[in-house]
């Protein structure tokens, strides 16, 4: 299989304004690699995520997708439209809040079947068994497939937004602190399953964390940002056990 | 037998001959005449003239004694009237400036150039029902008359680049509500002609809202003035301005807060509002939501309804509410016949699924 | 005519046919222009919500004055103007509308659905099926199908640009998965010529086949929401459903008392204190004529 990047991002910077929220960034994703950014808040975390997944055009750089049929193509190129395809179909995204991932009025299964119908499914029966399957591999009760989400915990909401994205077998997921507003408990067995996923279903992810138990458990490279800039970047052991940069040895070292 | 129902027609014309005879009511009573509403209820035909959108205090007066008093049904009749009136062409835009004050207040200074004048208000009444209805004294002249030139206090901010300089329309163009389909996001001066003619007791509500924490933007009455100003057309055959007549308007501007950016130093920001004959409720109204309005382009965060163009902008004509609410009153047994057999449906179902599940419990 | 004829005759205007010295069907001919302009558009992209310029009537908003500028704009002293509300041409606001044409137009009125060249209609298909030629007006109170599921009209826009109509069949699969059938009796989501989902006013989706290639013009006004279009002539129209739980329309037990159809929509009408029902004929023309004597005209 000859090996694309997913995801080569050349030069991307962002400015509100005149002040600086993301300068001179440069990678690439591999498919099933997953890059976790680290910082802390304000470090320009959220806003290269943004920019990354297609819903802010930056003011500098590029950020190219390499599709399935083996094209890189230029993300803010396309259409809205086509933008919004790709973040139903190949792409998907992990909110840290449940309730900006999901449509919180209408029940579990139809969360999950909704890209099903957005690409077509129309056998209520079909989708209703994908759902089904979705919130066994997510380690849900499939018994609340009728159940709203509002009638979850944090820990099964963020467990169906999952399912909600990964239903259309997407190859790139974004997350932004997925584990963020979950008990510590709650958290590691959700890191633990979106281990299992990431690794079973092969997929690249880029994972925006301040905490750096979850890019320790999910990311194989990890760039560390700080003030827009990346610092340090290189594989995830490397860098945790050894920083080279003194924001980096600052953040390890705070960690308890 | 059952026998279909008709008499439609004859039903109608029953009901508008008890709507004509309610109207007059007691004929002993000396029947009210459109002039007198114009002259002592002008609070009522200014309401009429501004949401109907048409300057014509005596057809206000007129709308207001068929509609039997209920303004929203007199500013109903003044736009459908409105809608058949051939248009020749658009004014030049009034100029306040130079508007034959009757009143002008300022709430930002204690004195400025020109004076604080009272004028005709109710500001400073108390509200006690008057029994005796004493005749009215013909009021005191003043020894001098107003200047011709009264400085605008919002113009004075200006002058040292305190507030925001008045908006312009993006090349020059206005929009026509009344012809054209509203679309979202819309530009201000569209804007402004909605909440111009919108609903008085909507906008009061909704600046309200503003000024208890849903949407807060620290207003102050920089300026309120009341009074005529003329009305210019320039037709294209003579290529100059022509007066057309006076027209009385009440006009409202508003100095907000706002924090300055990193590309903006800090300056005070505007709402405005203007309105046909003397509503100062409702120029003000219309100041506080038009600042709300403002809030995306101001580089705020929208939270509040006032703010939401979307929300503001299509729930506050009241002609337009009036007739979706009241058109609840017309038949609609046909879909309703539809959701009763849906509804006697899912209970049959759900009864028969009981009855299996009981069934089988007893088996 | 000529050619130079017919545009002198368009841009004089026209003898008020009435007592009120209003224009011809009241609109003047600039509105009718540009409503006919928004209507060809609709026609052009069958199931699309093209917006107007909808003008101040003297009726109402919600009570038809979409309906009513639609018919205006097409109306012409040769046409044949029938108006229903609820099936029925008694109902008030149908009696309402007429005169109002009758006064503005003096255009010849009829209860008999194969004589009218223009129908209007207020939440009903007549029953007798339309014909080449004919064509059907309908009063349109909500526009947007989208509308239950996102207010905004900026997002709603961008939906039906993109196709992106995933949530309208979430909000189908929620009914099913609370209810076990889809519970939506009227205004049921259709969609037209395959592209677009539309929303059929709220005629009891009993009505919906009858949309589906029909001979008729089929155009749609309203007049609060600013929004016109149209299902051109043998246009496909589907009303929306799952494989495995497909669209059916009502049906009853009972037939009409009046004249036995089995086959109409049928009114469910309260008789005694007791609660006694009795169930007749929605389309009240079409009830008369099915007890006119055989080979007879029949009373109007």
């Amino acid at each position: 299989m000859s090996e694309q990047p997913i995801l080569q991002v050349s030069g991307l910077s962002h400015r509100f304004g005149r002040r600086i929220a993301v300068a001179d960034v440069d990678f690439q994703l591999w498919p099933g690699e997953v890059l976790g950014i680290v910082g802390e808040s304000g470090a320009g975390k959220t806003t290269l995520l943004r920019c990354l997944s297609g819903q802010l055009a930056p003011t500098d750089g590029r950020v190219a997708y390499g599709d399935r049929l083996g094209d890189m193509v230029d993300v803010y190129a396309l259409s809205e439209a086509g933008r919004r395809m790709l973040l139903r179909t190949d792409w998907g995204i992990v909110h840290q809040n449940a309730a900006d991932g999901l449509r919180m009025g209408v029940s579990a299964g139809g969360n999950i079947g909704e890209r099903l119908m957005a690409v077509g499914d129309r056998h209520y029966g079909n989708i209703r068994g994908h759902a089904v399957d979705w919130l066994r591999r997510v380690e849900m009760d499939i018994g609340r497939i009728d159940d709203l989400p509002t009638t979850f915990s944090g820990g099964m909401q963020q467990r169906l937004q999952i399912a909600r994205n990964l239903v259309t077998g997407p190859r790139l997921v974004f997350m932004d602190e997925p584990t963020g507003s979950l008990d510590v408990s709650v958290q590691a067995r959700l890191l633990d399953l979106l281990r299992r996923l990431v690794a079973g279903f092969r997929l690249a992810a880029v994972v925006v964390t301040h905490d750096l138990h979850v890019v320790r458990l999910l990311a194989h490279r990890l760039m560390v940002m700080q003030g827009g800039y990346v610092v340090e970047s290189g594989l995830t052991d490397q860098v945790l056990d050894d920083p080279q940069h003194a924001y980096t040895q600052l953040l390890v070292s705070s960690v308890l | 037998m059952y026998v279909a129902l008709k008499g439609g027609e004859q039903a109608i014309d029953n009901a508008h001959g008890w709507l004509a005879e309610a109207r007059r009511g007691d004929p002993s009573v000396p029947e009210i005449s459109p002039a007198q509403i114009a002259g002592q209820l002008s609070h009522a035909t200014d309401r009429a003239m501004a949401e109907g959108s048409l300057y014509d205090p005596e057809l206000a007066a007129l709308a207001i004694k068929q509609a039997r008093g209920d303004l929203i049904e007199a500013i109903f009749l003044l736009r459908a009237y409105r809608t058949t009136l051939p248009r020749f062409g658009f004014s030049a835009p009034v100029d306040t400036s130079r508007m034959t004050l009757e009143r002008r207040i300022s709430a930002t200074f204690k004195d400025i150039p020109g004076g604080q004048i009272l004028g005709p208000t109710f500001d400073y009444t108390h509200r006690l029902l008057d029994f005796e209805g004493a005749a009215p004294q013909p009021a005191k002249q003043a020894e001098e008359g107003l200047s011709d030139t009264m400085p605008r206090v919002l113009e004075l901010l200006d002058a040292e680049g305190l507030i925001e300089p008045p908006g312009r329309s993006a090349g020059g163009e206005i929009g026509d509500v009344t012809r054209e389909s509203l679309e979202f996001p819309a530009r201000r001066d569209v804007r402004l002609q909605c909440l111009a003619r919108g609903d008085e007791g909507f906008l009061l509500a909704l600046g309200y809202s503003t000024q208890r924490g849903y949407g807060s933007n620290h207003p102050f009455a920089g300026e309120i003035r009341v009074g005529e100003v003329t009305v210019e057309f320039e037709p294209p055959e003579l290529g100059f301005a022509i007066e057309l007549g006076d027209i009385r308007v009440t006009e409202c501007e508003l100095v907000n807060q706002f924090a300055g950016s990193a590309t903006e130093p800090a300056q005070f920001t505007r709402g405005y509002g203007l309105v046909f004959g003397h509503g100062e409720r409702k120029a003000m109204s219309m100041a506080l939501v038009d600042r709300a309005m403002r809030t995306e382009e101001l580089g705020e965060a929208v939270t509040a309804p006032a703010q939401d163009q979307e929300f503001v902008l299509s729930h506050c004509d009241n002609v337009q509410a009036t007739g979706f609410v009241e058109h609840l009153k017309l038949p609609h047994y046909i879909d309703f016949q539809s959701e009763l057999q849906l509804v006697r449906g899912l209970r049959r179902a759900a009864q028969s699924a009981s009855t299996a599940v009981i069934k089988e419990a007893a088996e | 005519m000529s050619p130079l004829d017919e545009a002198t005759a368009a841009a004089a205007p026209a003898q008020p046919a009435n007592t009120d010295g209003y224009n011809f069907a009241y609109l003047d001919e600039q509105t009718k222009r540009m409503i006919r302009r928004a209507l060809l558009k609709a026609v052009a992209i069958p199931g699309y919500q093209v917006p107007f310029g909808s003008r101040e009537m003297p009726l109402p908003y919600g009570w038809g004055t979409g309906g009513i500028q639609v018919t205006a704009s097409i109306i012409g002293p040769d046409d044949v103007l029938k108006v229903i509300d609820q099936g029925a041409d008694d109902t008030t606001n149908a009696v309402s509308i007429r005169r109002f044409f009758r006064r503005t137009a003096g255009v010849p009125t009829t209860e008999r659905t194969e004589d009218a060249t223009v129908i209007q209609t207020r939440h009903r298909v007549p029953e007798v099926p339309l014909q080449a030629g004919q064509i059907l007006v309908y009063q349109v109170p909500t526009p947007e199908p989208l509308r239950w599921l996102e207010p905004r009209e900026t997002e709603t826009r961008k939906m039906h640009a993109l196709q992106e109509y995933g949530a309208m069949h979430v909000s189908l699969y929620e009914d099913i998965a609370r209810h076990g059938v889809i519970a939506k009796s009227y205004n049921y989501p259709v969609c037209v010529n395959g592209r677009y989902i539309m929303a059929p006013s709220p005629i009891p989706k009993f009505d919906n086949p009858k949309m589906d290639r029909s001979p008729a013009l089929q155009l749609f006004g309203a007049g609060r929401e600013r929004r016109i279009y149209a299902v051109p002539p043998h246009t496909p129209v589907k009303s929306l459903d799952f494989e495995d739980h497909p669209f059916t329309v009502q049906s009853w037990e009972e037939s009409c008392a009046l004249c036995g159809a089995t086959d109409s929509f049928l009114d469910e009408m309260i008789v005694d204190d007791q609660g006694k029902r009795l169930f007749v004929c929605s389309d009240s023309n079409y009830c008369e004529r099915r007890r006119e004597p055989a080979g007879g005209e029949g009373a109007l």
